[in-house]
C-alpha cells in the first residue's frame, strides 16, 4: 500500500479551480520534487496533504488515514505528516529547543525531560545540537529553518512536506537547509518537497512531479523529467526551448 | 451655616474616591473575564459563536454608556427587580469593558502571523492548545499597551454612575458643592484626582508600548 494516496483530488478557490483531478501514489521511502511555475497548484496540492486546505472532491489518504475536515482526525493525520514552510514559522517566543519540544509535550503528552532528549537530538541532527537556548531571532534564516525541520522531525512523521523550504534565504544559507534535507533522505524519510533548486531534484529525488495549470504534467525519474522532457510545456519550464 | 475647609472638601472626596476605585477595578477586571470568553467567541471557527459576540460588540460600541447605564438601572426595575445604584453600575461598567477590550484583543490576535496558526496546525496541536501555547503568548505582549491604555477610559467611565446615583468621585463633587457652593475648587480637586489616578496608567502604556517597540526592532 502507498504511504500517501492521491485520487482525482479537486480544489478551487473561489471560481478559480486549482488542482484539476490530481493522481499520485507515494511509496514510503520516496523523495519527491514537484516543480512547475507559480500557480500551477504544487503548493496548494501540498498543503491538501496534511489539510491546511480542503479539498473539494477526490480523496487523500495518508498512511490509511482519510484527509477530511474533521478535527481529530486531522490531527491523527498531521502527527503523520510535518511540514516545513518557506518562512520558518518558528515561534518566537520560545527558544529553539522549546519550539521543537512544544507539539510534543502539548500533543503527544511526552513527559518533559524525554521531549527535551528528543529535541535535543532532533537539534543535532540538523547541526544545532549547540542552540537550545537560542531564539529565533538570534539565529540566521538558514538555522531557523533547521530548527523548524527538527521541530517537524521530532513529531517522527512518516512523511516530510517541504513548501519551498529554500526560497526565502539568501542564497549563501541554502546549501546548510538543502544538505539537511540530503541526509534525511538518504536516511530514508520520505519526503515531498516542492521547489525550485532544480539541481537538488536531480540529485537527490527518486520522481519529480512536473505540474501544469493544476494537472499533473509530466511525472517520472529525474533523468527522464530532466534529460528527455516530453511535453513542449516542460520544455519551455526547463529553458529548453 | 458652618464653614468649610478645603480640608474638609478634600476629605470627603478621597472618602468617595475609593468607590471609584473599586468600581474601576471590578469593571476592569470583569470586563477582563468576559471579554475575555468575547474574544474567543469573536474569533471561533463556526459562524453560531461569532456572529453573537458581533453583535454585542456592535451594540456596546454604538451606544453611549450612559444609555447602557440607564438600561440597565431602570430596565430591570421594569422586571420588578429593584437595582441598587452600585449593582447597575458595576453591571454596565462590566460589560461595556468587555465588549471594548474583546474587540482590542481580538485585532491582537489577529495581528499574529498566519503562519504561525499554519505551524502550529502542523504540528498536530488543537484550537484552543495553539491559542493558549502559540497564539496568546504572542498577542499578549502586543495587547498590553492598548489594554492599560483602555483602562484610563474605564476609570473615566465611572464618572457616568453618579448620574444614576452611585455615590463615587464625581457625586461625592455635586453633593460637597451643593453644601459649600465652591463648585469651581470642588470639581478642581475632583479633576485633580481623576488625574492622579489616570496619568500613571497613560504613562504606563506608553512607557510598555516604548520597551515593547524597542525589544521589537531587534527582529
Amino acid at each position: 500500500m502507498s504511504l500517501i494516496a492521491i485520487t482525482d483530488v479537486r480544489k478551487s478557490f473561489g471560481q478559480t479551480e486549482v488542482l484539476k483531478g490530481i493522481d499520485l501514489d507515494i511509496e514510503p521511502g520516496e523523495v519527491i520534487a514537484i516543480i512547475g511555475k507559480s500557480g500551477s497548484g504544487k503548493s496548494t496540492l501540498l498543503r491538501c496533504i496534511n489539510g491546511l486546505e480542503t479539498i473539494n472532491g477526490g480523496s487523500i489518504a495518508v498512511a490509511g488515514v482519510h484527509v477530511s475536515g474533521e478535527d481529530r482526525q486531522l490531527r491523527e493525520l498531521r502527527l503523520k505528516v510535518g511540514m516545513i514552510f518557506q518562512q520558518f514559522n518558528l515561534f518566537p517566543h520560545l527558544s529553539a529547543g522549546r519550539n521543537v519540544m512544544l507539539a510534543q509535550t502539548v500533543v503527544k503528552k511526552t513527559p518533559k525531560e524525554e521531549a527535551r532528549r528528543i529535541a535535543e537530538e532532533m537539534l543535532d541532527r540538523v547541526g544545532l545540537g549547540n542552540r537550545f537556548d537560542a531564539l529565533p531571532e538570534e539565529l540566521s534564516g538558514g538555522q531557523q529553518q533547521r530548527v523548524a525541520i527538527a521541530r517537524a522531525l521530532a513529531m517522527k512523521p512518516a512523511a516530510l512536506l517541504c513548501d519551498e523550504i529554500t526560497s526565502a534565504l539568501d542564497p549563501e544559507l541554502v546549501a546548510e537547509v538543502l544538505q539537511v534535507v540530503r541526509k534525511l533522505a538518504e536516511e530514508g524519510m520520505t519526503l515531498i518537497t516542492v521547489t525550485h533548486e532544480m539541481n537538488f531534484a536531480r540529485e537527490v529525488c527518486s520522481r519529480v512531479v512536473f505540474m501544469h495549470l493544476g494537472k499533473v504534467h509530466e511525472i517520472g525519474p529525474p533523468e527522464a523529467v530532466f534529460g528527455a522532457p516530453k511535453t513542449p510545456e516542460l520544455r519551455q519550464f526547463l529553458g529548453m526551448q | 451655616m458652618t464653614d468649610f475647609t478645603l480640608w474638609d472638601i478634600v476629605r470627603n472626596l478621597l472618602f468617595a474616591l475609593r468607590w471609584t476605585v473599586l468600581l474601576s477595578l471590578v469593571s476592569f477586571v470583569g470586563g477582563g473575564v468576559i471579554g475575555l470568553l468575547v474574544l474567543f467567541a469573536r474569533i471561533a471557527k463556526r459562524r453560531f459563536a461569532r456572529l453573537p459576540a458581533k453583535l454585542y460588540i456592535e451594540l456596546f460600541q454604538g451606544t453611549p454608556l450612559l444609555m447602557q447605564l440607564f438600561l440597565v438601572f431602570f430596565g430591570l426595575g421594569l422586571f420588578g427587580i429593584s437595582v441598587p445604584a452600585w449593582l447597575a453600575a458595576g453591571v454596565a461598567l462590566v460589560l461595556w469593558t468587555a465588549a471594548f477590550l474583546g474587540e482590542i484583543w481580538r485585532g491582537c490576535v489577529e495581528a499574529i502571523a498566519k503562519g504561525q496558526w499554519e505551524a502550529s496546525a502542523s504540528l498536530g496541536m488543537s484550537r484552543l492548545e495553539q491559542m493558549r501555547h502559540v497564539i496568546l503568548p504572542q498577542a499578549l505582549r502586543i495587547a498590553v499597551p492598548p489594554t492599560v491604555g483602555f483602562s484610563v477610559q474605564v476609570v473615566k467611565g465611572t464618572a457616568l454612575t453618579s448620574i444614576i446615583g452611585f455615590i463615587e468621585l464625581t457625586k461625592a463633587g455635586t453633593i460637597i458643592t451643593n453644601a459649600t457652593f465652591q463648585p469651581f475648587t470642588v470639581y478642581g480637586l475632583v479633576a485633580l484626582f481623576y488625574f492622579a489616578l489616570c496619568w500613571p496608567l497613560s504613562l504606563t502604556s506608553r512607557l510598555l508600548e516604548r520597551k515593547l517597540h524597542v525589544s521589537h526592532r531587534h527582529h
